[in-house]
């Protein structure tokens, strides 16, 4: 089917539904209302109020709840209505779903979904545009995906139904409607933990993810540069692997994400490579964000978020070393 | 042994109906002919503002709003019962409360285009910004309060939170705290029956939202929240003892539009739903006491409606000629500039990022 990667989520969340029976999604306005953009419409029509629920509204309590569940034995998918709402519910991630595990050696674990919209770039209120992929992979023991197509969106999402671990998956706003894509309609995998090699080439290695995808690929295609692009997918754990193998054939690394630059995963993408391919770069390693303060107010998102020129130069500078 | 250890109750206030008939017992003293005028005209003032700022969303030149329609007795019944010197804390529709406070309107339009500079509140209007995630706002107006009190102002804060926000911890954080500080402050549960899409009864299966304030042993009232003399008596009730520590008011309103203007209700709830709150809109029964005591007439209303719109649309005027700086992002992060800042400013500026 044609879709783009509402439909693809709200296909995959479907399946899931169907496939599993401790599946249930809960949070606010998930329910009649379908979601504000409308990822879970039409699901409470078809599994009843007790497997989508919409719940009162408290993030804290989303979250936690779910972490009740998921050590009951349910798989529950939690949804947040915005990236920026979630900090309310941060303990709950970083002292619980993220620490059951490894507290309890294996013999508790929390199977969940988290899902929330991330990133601007659509002119949204004040906290309604964040890019926080960083925060949850920091503190270690959670999985943190982020998908930039519908394709990847909907196979990611099944991947996490499956695994036994709390899986934080961010949707870009921005890429919900963005494009439509060719989605199997029956149950797929895209594996968690593996980056997406989205163009090949020789000159230089851009790792990117989420909103950044297709201003990188823009970027590259109007200038024409042989240039390798990496879509991590999974932001934590990283697929090192790929990153190394790529940068290690073409010299040259550059980071692009829409989070800000300072403290920002691409200081960790830059480190690994720093430590572990130094002496194979012909050339410093660049990082492209958005600058280093809190996401603004949309009268002054432009002047933000990186963009194509920004890439672009970025390239040039690169590419002159 | 069994024993009764805790009894509680919540009473419900109104003091003028549908129709715009008073209660000669309950209404304040203050509350004269001209007062009640002078209620009209403020929530007047704010329908109009609301629908302004709804029409430029609609052509592109506002960003999301959240539109107030249907909330002008709770917002301007408990702003007019402030003192001068109380402080307010919103959420993200308390347009009204502003109004009477006295932020700029241009402010407001500024705000509503999507620049912080809008945030700056102007000199004498003792108020935070609107707070956009839920509740969040309440602690803040508990600490605020209780530096009232410590700092032995007089002051009172007087803070706003939705049905859906009683949900949150933090709202029952706040009132406790406020509770056991003994804080100055008046909290208002504006509950226009919504959360988005989700109706007052999913939120929780308490009868009413006031009660919740027993919980933290602090005194609560429900109040017909589109009576704006009951919500104004109420306040004002709670603003004076304040000295004595907190109070909760539900106002019972109904929210006659959108959630923001990103937001289809007709997803969830029925015109039946909503027609039935119309026949108890906040400005019809003023309008009818008005008119039976004489005080009214189209006349007088479409004079007033004039000049209101003339201020609001000067307003807009002014805020679209506001011109955006980037620098101030940088500018405003930290008291002093950090030198790797700078740098990510200074770059950006030589590269003719903000020139696209």
């Amino acid at each position: 089917m044609m879709t783009n990667m509402v439909g693809a989520l709200n296909n995959a969340l479907d399946l899931i539904l169907k496939e599993n029976n401790d599946a249930v999604i809960l949070g606010e306005d998930v329910g009649k209302d379908g979601g504000v953009f409308r990822v879970t419409d039409g699901l409470y029509d078809k599994y009843g109020d007790s497997r989508v629920i919409d719940t009162p509204l408290s993030e804290a309590g989303i979250i936690g709840t779910s972490i009740g569940m998921a050590l009951a034995g349910m798989h529950p998918i939690a949804e947040v209505q915005f990236a920026g709402f979630m900090y309310l519910a941060f303990d709950q991630l970083v002292n619980h779903a993220a620490r059951y595990r490894s507290r309890t050696r294996s013999t508790k674990s929390i199977p969940m979904i988290v899902r929330t919209p991330v990133s601007g770039g659509v002119r949204t209120l004040e906290h309604h545009s964040d890019s926080p992929e960083v925060y949850y992979s920091h503190v270690g023991g959670l999985i943190v995906v982020e998908p930039s197509n519908p394709y990847d969106a909907k196979g990611l999402m099944i991947r996490a139904s499956h695994m036994n671990d709390p899986v934080i998956f961010l949707e870009p706003t921005k890429l919900y409607r963005l494009f439509k894509q060719e989605v199997p309609e029956n149950v797929y995998e895209v594996p968690i933990g593996k980056a997406n090699v989205v163009k090949p080439g020789d000159d230089l290695t851009i790792i990117t993810w989420g909103t950044m995808v297709p201003v990188v690929k823009n970027a590259v295609d109007k200038k024409g540069t042989n240039a390798e692009i990496i879509d991590v997918r999974t932001i934590n754990p990283l697929d090192e692997a790929t990153i190394l193998e790529s940068v290690k054939k073409t010299g040259r690394a550059m980071i692009v994400h829409e989070a800000q630059l300072s403290f920002g995963a691409g200081a960790e993408i830059s480190a690994r490579i720093a430590e572990k391919a130094i002496f194979e770069l012909d050339a410093p390693i660049i990082r492209v964000a958005s600058d280093s303060l809190p996401y603004p107010y949309p009268g002054y998102e432009q002047y933000y978020i990186p963009n194509e020129s920004k890439v672009s130069q970025a390239i040039d500078k690169i590419m002159s070393e | 042994m069994l024993k009764r250890v805790y009894d509680g109750s919540v009473d419900y206030m109104q003091i003028m109906d549908e129709k715009g008939n008073v209660d000669q017992i309950l209404i304040p003293k203050e509350l004269d002919d001209n007062k009640i005028l002078d209620m009209y005209k403020w929530m007047s003032f704010a329908r109009a503002l609301d629908a302004k700022a709804l029409s430029l969303q609609r052509q592109g030149r506002a960003v999301t709003y959240a539109p107030l329609v249907g909330e002008e007795a709770t917002q301007i019944g408990s702003a007019l019962a402030m003192g001068p010197n109380d402080f307010f804390v919103p959420n993200f529709r308390q347009h009204g409360v502003f109004l009477v406070r006295g932020l700029p309107l241009d402010a407001f339009f500024v705000y509503w285009k999507g620049y912080e500079e809008g945030s700056t509140i102007g000199k004498g209007v003792n108020a935070v910004p609107y707070i956009v995630p839920v509740a969040t706002q309440m602690p803040h107006a508990a600490g605020i309060a209780f530096a009232q009190k410590y700092r032995n102002t007089g002051s009172t804060v007087v803070a706003y939170v939705g049905d859906g926000g009683t949900s949150e911890g933090n709202f029952y954080e706040a009132i406790n705290f406020a509770g056991v500080m003994k804080a100055p402050l008046v909290s208002i549960i504006e509950n226009n029956g919504w959360a988005i899409s989700e109706p007052r009864s999913k939120q929780s299966i308490t009868s009413t939202l006031a009660q919740k304030a027993i919980a933290a042993g602090i005194p609560a009232i429900q109040v017909d929240g589109n009576d704006v003399l009951a919500v104004y008596k109420a306040t004002k009730d709670a603003i004076t003892n304040s000295k004595n520590g907190p109070t909760v008011i539900e106002c019972l309103t109904y929210r006659m539009s959108m959630h923001t203007t990103a937001d289809d209700p007709t997803k969830y709830r029925s015109d039946a739903d909503v027609d039935a709150w119309k026949a108890r809109d906040p400005i019809l029964r003023v309008r009818m006491y008005l008119n039976n005591k004489g005080l009214w007439d189209d006349s007088k209303e479409s004079a007033m409606a004039d000049a209101q719109l003339k201020q609001i649309d000067d307003a807009v005027e002014k805020a679209e000629a506001f011109k955006a700086d980037p620098k101030s992002m940088f500018e405003n992060l930290y008291s002093y500039m950090p030198d790797i800042l700078k740098e990510e400013m200074d770059d950006a500026v030589a590269a003719g990022f903000w020139q696209q």
